[in-house]
């Protein structure tokens, strides 16, 4: 493992003027400055058209269609400082260790506050070609490869925080995989919370570019140090040329005061594989959108998701999966555990274009309620425009199965034991998905505790 | 005399008000195996689930004695762990749950009952591998998740490999032979045979005859509208075969 020596830290292209740390969302004070002028015109215009659009669209509502289940009221009330200066973040290796997936071989991009942390970073060998680095650098140093991809795919048109993260964004991870190349370890991009002041925000931006038939695994985590609430409002797009595989994974445990909003915009070429997973157990609001193009033929897409919530956690998830050409397969798979007050949301919308025929698509949410007062609200919807398709959705909301555990306390399982064996199982079904081991063991290993801590054991239950 | 394993006397029961045992009688010593016969309806399945401790019954009367306990006043998994084991009719599909898992909780829990030391993973395997072979199952078994995408023969199949692997002091087939071809039939009944020993017994629910076949019962009850109306040896399922359960019904049975 190399130590990132090289990777120096780039100035960000965007506002670095010291001005008040107030920073509020109120519209009228959103302006880009000049100094965004130093930056390629491509991206400048990709910021106005980002700004103009957020201008436009302001924060959504409960009267929008799309936002109905979630209440985002509360990140417009916060005061939303962007940190704009490195500021000694105090992140030592030691306090990362306490991060899950740190022991995995791969590659590790930290990001503190949104600003990338070269000295926490390494790099792991990687073949010859693949480029894995801070984004900021790439657009100094590797801009013909930056440009084809970056706000390309992630559209701003009805998406405020995308149109927001596109406007301000200013660091995150650049991944590029050339064609016919294998990344073996996974790489992993970690983006800690430090926050001191409340509504702090971030907003990282990812770019994954996988060429064709290449093969990648990138996780995205996002952690906290901090103990007051702050806004991450992420955006990663993802391409994947013919033949690639691809498998994501966002690993989001905000700390519980915390608002977290991302965005997933996967391109998929061709016969390509990607694999999406979003697993989501902080935040006090979480709400990640998955957009999946299927833009090739013949390809599959699996968008997975888990979210554990106690207290009075909301997590969402909302993704639109659009089959533009035939012969491909999208499954998507959402399994919530809720306890407390807590509240899941499911939005999944299955576009299928005209001439998108022989698409096979699938969508499942299930929702497991270990309290009377959880709930969950689950939205399908299917568009359909070709004739020659196969579309299933289904979604369950219930309790633990009595039959099941009857059978396990029948096999000598005590029944708090089978109760918490028949939640491990819930949880395993998308755990299971997980195709790198190393990852998946761990992430097995992490829900168990989470699950643990969210429904201590109850001799009634 | 021997101590019975089991003592049923007189039990009684009913489900959301309707009566469906109307007192059964029924002693079954170590050793032994018997077969409840009936037909659709009788209780039949309504006994098994009561032995083994399912909810959603009541009893509005009589007593069960196992190996000198009150058995209705134990936990399923009491029961389990003191030795009784149902084979359901319809065994449950547990998605997510890993069948060597599964099987090591429920051999483990049975161990720490009996104050044994808990098998590890490796003795575990070691010693369920051997089970495996018993059953003819295929070994990937123990990697899949607890009956699930199983065949209705390799259901049936795993609720024997699991009373192999538990060994059950009484265990209740319920209707073990329903859904099996003649092939797996054989199969199971080879592996129920394989597992008498003269320390334990068996009862075995059934619809047909068929399976007595294969597993030759020491005694035969017929069961009907809630009692057992006839009881006899092996022969008794032969004849049940030639006239039916209408030629069994004593006039005094039938309800009016």
């Amino acid at each position: 493992m190399t130590p990132m020596n090289n990777m120096t830290e780039t100035k960000p292209n965007v506002d670095r003027e010291p001005r008040s740390t107030e920073f509020s969302l109120n519209r009228t004070e959103l302006a880009l400055s000049e100094k965004n002028a130093n930056e390629p015109a491509w991206l400048l215009s990709a910021r106005k058209a980002g700004f103009m659009s957020f201008d436009e669209l302001g924060l959504p509502t409960l009267q929008d269609e799309d936002w109905r289940f979630t209440n985002v009221a509360p990140i417009e009330k916060m005061t939303l400082a962007p940190v704009s200066k490195p500021a000694h973040h105090g992140v030592t290796e030691k306090a990362l260790g306490q991060f899950p997936f740190t022991a995995l071989a791969g590659s590790q991009l930290v990001f503190v506050n949104g600003q990338f942390a070269p000295e926490l970073s390494f790099l792991a060998p990687l073949p010859e070609g693949v480029k894995v680095m801070n984004l900021a650098a790439a657009l100094a140093t590797e801009p013909t490869l930056v440009e084809p991809h970056l706000c390309r795919h992630a559209s701003t048109d009805t998406n405020a925080f995308t149109a927001l993260n596109t406007a301000f964004f200013q660091d995150g991870a650049f991944i590029y995989v050339p064609v016919g190349l294998a990344v073996a370890e996974p790489i992993h991009l970690r983006f800690i919370s430090t926050a001191q002041d409340h509504g702090t925000t971030a907003h990282p931006r990812n770019l994954i570019v996988a060429g064709r038939e290449s093969r990648v695994t990138v996780i995205e985590s996002y952690v906290s140090l901090s103990d007051v609430p702050y806004f991450t409002n992420s955006v990663t797009e993802i391409v994947a040329g013919g033949n690639a595989v691809v498998e994501h994974l966002k690993y989001q445990d905000e700390n519980q005061q915390a608002f977290h909003i991302a965005t997933v915009a996967a391109h998929c070429g061709r016969a390509s594989k990607v694999v999406t997973h979003s697993i989501a157990l902080g935040a006090k609001l979480s709400r990640t959108n998955i957009y999946a193009t299927l833009a090739g033929e013949g390809l599959e897409c699996i968008l997975n998701g888990l979210y554990l919530t106690r207290a009075e956690q909301l997590a969402d998830h909302y993704m639109i999966v659009d089959h533009a050409q035939p012969h491909g397969a999208s499954h998507e798979y959402f399994n919530g555990i809720l306890a407390d007050k807590s509240k899941g949301v499911f939005h999944g919308r299955i576009l299928v274009r005209p001439g998108a025929q022989k698409t096979d698509a699938k969508q499942t949410n299930k929702n497991l309620l270990l309290s009377d007062h959880a709930t969950a609200d689950t939205k399908p919807q299917l568009e359909i425009y070709a004739d020659d398709v196969k579309c299933t959705h289904g979604a369950t909301l219930g309790q633990l199965d009595d039959e099941s555990i009857f059978y396990l306390r029948s096999r000598s399982i005590p029944r708090e034991k089978a109760r918490r064996m028949l939640i491990h199982a819930f949880a395993g079904e998308i755990i299971d998905r997980v195709r790198c081991v190393a990852v998946r063991e761990e992430l097995d290993r992490l829900v168990w505790d989470r699950l643990e801590q969210n429904q201590p054991i109850t001799t009634n239950p | 005399m021997k101590e019975p394993i089991i003592s049923i006397k007189n039990l009684s029961a009913d489900v959301e008000g309707r009566q469906i045992l109307k007192g059964v009688n029924l002693t079954i010593y170590p050793g032994e195996m018997h077969a409840i016969m009936g037909p659709n309806g009788s209780g039949k399945s309504t006994l098994a689930a009561i032995l083994a401790g399912r909810d959603g019954y009541h009893i509005s009367g009589g007593e069960v004695t196992y190996c000198g306990q009150d058995l209705l006043a134990l936990d399923p998994e009491e029961r389990a762990c003191e030795g009784v084991f149902l084979a359901f009719q319809y065994p449950v599909e547990i998605p997510g749950v890993n069948s060597t898992y599964f099987l090591k909780t429920a051999y483990n829990e049975i161990r720490k009952h009996r104050g044994l030391p808990e098998l590890d993973a490796m003795e575990f395997l070691k010693f369920v591998k051997e089970k495996v072979k018993l059953l003819h199952l295929a070994e990937d078994l123990l990697q899949r998740p607890v009956n699930f995408g199983f065949s209705g023969g390799e259901k049936k199949r795993n609720e024997i490999f699991q009373m192999a692997v538990l060994e059950p002091k009484f265990a209740i087939l319920d209707e073990t032979d329903s859904g099996l071809d003649i092939d797996a039939l054989k199969i199971v009944s080879e592996g129920v045979n394989t597992l008498k020993r003269p320390d334990h017994a068996q009862l075995v629910i059934t619809h047909y005859q068929r399976l007595l076949n294969f597993i030759v019962p020491d005694f035969v009850h017929v069961l009907y509208d809630g009692r057992i109306v006839k009881s006899g040896g092996k022969e008794l399922a032969l004849e049940l075969e030639e006239t039916g359960y209408d030629g069994m019904i004593p006039a005094a049975a039938v309800p009016a």
